[in-house]
């Protein structure tokens, strides 16, 4: 899989709340949920978002509530990875679960200044500025997320194993 | 080698005589959960895996808690689903506005989860009922769609850091919710990221069940995986009546292998309040200043027991809810509530001019019933202060235990009680 969009650069402790907030949540369509992408983080960021873009973040992403719509909402705007120094640990099982890309890479967070255009190579886990001309490597996806990947997702995994 | 309580439940759900931390593993689960939020997905995604049926009937639990009693058409639509699913799938434990209660105050009370369990629920404070002694942690909805389907789920076996609260004696109003918030305020939001905390001392031992439900409660404010307190008396006394199935204790070998180990002496600990937009961001009231309020909130999964409730009403009899304060109490479940009633804290709450609500998680996660407008300030018993957590994204939420909210409430900025005449 290989990714190329414009990159949007967000803090330490972005919180669940924060990428989709709660008074949302009374539905689960992603397209809806999409109209309220990391809005209370970044207001405008709905508007501002493009197919393709890469979400580049410091610290624990992710952290506070399990919800899905959270990956979710982040995927249906059009986002096609996150990069970012840490996941809380539901949202990074939700990503993989839902099948949205996300890499751990401290040294690409601090390698991208917002705006610059990003190339990223999921498979190997490799992360290309295109602005700079920089490349990052980074932590490599354990064995069984990658069977995850493969198989299309946590539900195709598991309805190929109760199907057996 | 000896393995933490963690391991050996994990083990034993794994089919295995020992796992080590980092291993993946398959563990059948005792009970999956979901509320109305969460379990839409959930349902939504179990009809693509095609099985007719959940994996246990009595282990699959849906609770409507979140925005029930339903706050709109579309929220009644998202609970309408749950009940059509519970009762295409005669679920024994699904529970109706009016016999609910917020799903972790309610799930331990009805004796549905027990020590030594493996429960994954699709809501982050499933890290609940660590506090039992038992493995349980939050998850998403695909998660708990595939975990209502296989009855089993994989795990990352975690590090574990082990709390040591010395100390035998808490200072005066200083309450599980003041060890947690101390404890986050120490190591930070991420500082148990992917790993289990295990709360441990004789502090701990001389905290009743309720104080450390609040505990287990917030490991997830740390980044943990789950929270977790080893079975003793307390718990035995707690679950023996409520259980309907046999239940195993476990305990931690004395040459476990722990990641870090962190210890406290509780008495220097204050109440805590963490202050905007993070539950790290902690102060012992002493240090907290002027901060005025315009409403208190009183209950969640946190701080909505009844241990809670009392301390609330200690404060606020005789006493006056701030003229410039709303006052909003949630008990946790309805035999709190019907508790509360009994014992005659409902009377204090109202004559002291407080809104006393059904149970419902309610503007804990900004919902209804008690959100906040722009620049408006609330102290909340709750867990989470994250930014538009009660409403407006210009709001702020501080947060604190029970007996601090009321006090709050009564002066109309963050207070202790002893300041409370
Ligand atoms: S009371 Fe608050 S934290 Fe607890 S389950 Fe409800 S929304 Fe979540």
């Amino acid at each position: 899989m290989e990714f190329q969009g414009k990159s949007w650069k967000f803090g330490a402790d972005v919180d669940t709340d924060a990428i989709i907030p709660a008074r949302y949540l009374n539905t689960s369509d992603p397209a809806e949920l999409a109209l309220h992408c990391m809005e209370d983080a970044d207001p405008d960021f709905p508007k501002k978002v493009s197919q393709g873009d890469v979400i580049v973040a410091e610290k624990n992403f992710g952290c506070g509530s399990s919800r899905e719509h959270a990956p979710i909402c982040i995927k249906a705007a059009g986002v096609s990875c996150v990069i970012a120094k840490s996941f809380a640990r539901i949202f990074y099982r939700n990503a993989f679960n839902i099948g949205l890309p996300i890499l751990e890479s401290p040294d690409a967070v601090d390698g991208i200044t917002e705006g610059d255009e990003v190339k990223v190579d999921v498979d190997n886990g490799v992360i290309y500025n295109v602005t700079t001309g920089k490349s990052f490597k980074s932590t490599a996806i354990p064995p069984f997320m990658q069977e995850l990947i493969d198989a299309g997702g946590l539900i195709n995994y598991v309805r190929g194993r109760m199907n057996r | 080698m000896g393995m933490t309580i963690t391991e050996k439940i994990l083990a034993a759900h794994a089919g295995k005589d020992r796992v080590e931390p980092g291993e993946l593993i398959n563990a059948r689960v005792d009970v999956v959960l979901g509320n109305d939020i969460t379990a839409p997905v959930a349902i939504k995604e179990f009809e693509k895996i095609g099985v007719p049926d959940v994996f246990d009937k009595e282990k699959v639990v849906l609770i409507p808690d979140h925005f029930t009693p339903n706050k709109d058409i579309k929220s009644a639509e998202q609970a309408k689903m749950l009940r059509e699913f519970a009762k295409k799938h005669s679920l024994t434990n699904y529970f109706e506005v009016g016999r609910m209660g917020i799903e972790h105050c309610l799930l331990p009370e009805q004796g549905i989860v027990l020590p030594g369990d493996v429960v994954i629920g699709a809501d982050s404070h499933t890290c609940t009922y660590g506090a039992l002694g038992a493995f349980s942690t939050g998850v998403g909805s695909t998660d708990m769609a595939a975990g209502m389907a296989a009855g089993e789920v994989w795990f990352k076996v975690p590090e574990s850091i082990k709390f040591v609260f010395n100390g035998e004696k808490l200072p005066e109003w200083v309450g599980g919710k003041d060890l947690i918030l101390y404890a986050i305020g120490d190591i930070g939001v991420d500082g148990a990221l992917y790993e289990a905390m295990e709360f441990t001392g004789p502090a701990i031992r001389n905290l009743s069940m309720d104080g450390r439900f609040t505990m287990a409660n917030m490991a997830i404010e740390a980044g943990g995986k789950n929270g977790i307190i080893a079975p003793d008396q307390t718990t035995v006394d707690y679950v023996e009546s409520r259980a309907k199935r046999p239940y195993k204790i476990y305990n931690s070998d004395d040459d476990a292998k722990y990641e870090r180990v962190i210890e406290y002496d509780v008495a220097d600990i204050e109440p805590q309040v963490a202050f905007p937009h993070l539950p790290e961001n902690t102060k012992p009231i002493s240090e907290v200043g002027t901060v005025e309020i315009d409403q208190a909130v009183i209950g969640s999964c946190t701080n909505g027991r009844m241990e809670d409730l009392r301390l609330a009403a200690k404060v606020l009899q005789g006493h006056e809810v701030h003229p410039d304060v709303r006052l909003v109490i949630f008990p946790g479940t309805q035999t709190i509530y019907k508790q509360a009633m009994k014992e005659g804290l409902f009377e204090i709450f109202v004559d002291a001019g407080a809104a006393v609500s059904t149970p419902t998680c309610g503007p804990c996660l900004g919902g209804h019933m008690g959100i906040l407008a722009k620049g408006e300030r609330a102290i909340a018993t709750t867990n989470r202060n994250f930014v538009g957590r009660m409403g407006h994204p210009e709001s702020e939420v501080y947060l604190s235990n029970p007996a601090v909210a009321a006090a709050s409430a009564i002066l109309g900025r963050i207070a202790g009680p002893e300041e409370v005449e």
